[in-house]
């Protein structure tokens, strides 16, 4: 299954929706898609993970990746993410502790 | 005991396949081993075929990668076998804590840590031509 993203934007923050699988195949085009965003200027972003199936580490790379980039530039990166399966990969890498994972869009941006 | 072996091109689009695969043998031949364990089981056997690929890159091999899923009464145990140039599992780097600023230093070296929490155990064996990862899990566990 290939990768789907949508960019939106709500209160000031750029929403970058994510569907289908990421994985070392599909996540080279997402970095892709996020550098491209902060290099344009968009440098408060929110990841809605909710559409995502599957995240592996190269995924989880992908996201610290972008995360870097946008608080370089002086932004935030915050992910919405209330599935279990997902949400576990940032407990066990303890990563939810460097990121903020949020439960819905508004809680998301109005943090 | 059963057996379902699966060879693949040594390419990321193949990694979605191994997932349906491990998941319909151990949907259908070790039905207790669902939800959670299962997910886990996936996600491990993404990152060992992540390697394996990585590994067969590295060597320019158009060789497959062979993926075995073996299923008994007690466990289910996914070996990946690839014909990279190998490797040193004592040598993999340890991330700082996730609480370490630097920790987001570190965009990989999360396949290797992640197998082992996500298995019961983890063997790597090394072959004359390549490494074989075997992630066990055992179906009576509960979490």
């Amino acid at each position: 299954m290939q990768l789907r993203t949508d960019v939106s934007s709500l209160d000031g923050w750029t929403v970058v929706s994510v569907y289908g699988e990421l994985d070392v195949a599909s996540a080279p085009a997402l970095r892709e898609r996020l550098v491209d965003l902060v290099t344009q200027g968009y440098h408060h972003l929110v990841l809605d993970l909710e559409g995502l199936d599957f995240l592996d580490s190269t995924g989880l790379g992908a996201i610290i990746s972008a995360l870097k980039r946008a608080r370089t530039n002086g932004g935030d990166l915050r992910l919405v993410c209330t599935q279990s399966r997902i949400r576990r990969l940032f407990e066990i890498t303890a990563l939810d502790k460097a990121f903020p994972l949020f439960s819905s869009l508004d809680d998301a941006v109005r943090a | 005991m059963a057996v379902v072996e699966l060879e693949i091109p040594a390419r990321p689009a193949y990694l979605s396949l191994v997932r349906l695969v491990v998941d319909a043998a151990v949907g259908s031949l070790a039905p207790g081993l669902g939800g959670a364990r299962l997910d886990d089981l996936k996600l491990a056997v993404t990152e060992a075929c992540s390697n394996a690929i990585e590994a067969h890159q590295s060597v320019w091999t158009d060789q497959p990668v062979i993926v075995r899923c073996q299923l008994d009464n007690d466990t289910v145990t996914v070996e990946v076998a690839d014909h990279g140039g190998g490797f040193d599992p004592g040598e993999v780097t340890t991330l700082p804590a996730a609480t370490d600023p630097s920790r987001l230093r570190h965009e990989s070296g999360l396949g290797i840590p992640l197998m082992r929490t996500l298995s019961d155990d983890l063997a790597f064996v090394t072959r004359p031509d390549g490494t074989t990862v075997r992630l066990t899990v055992y179906r009576a566990k509960t979490t």
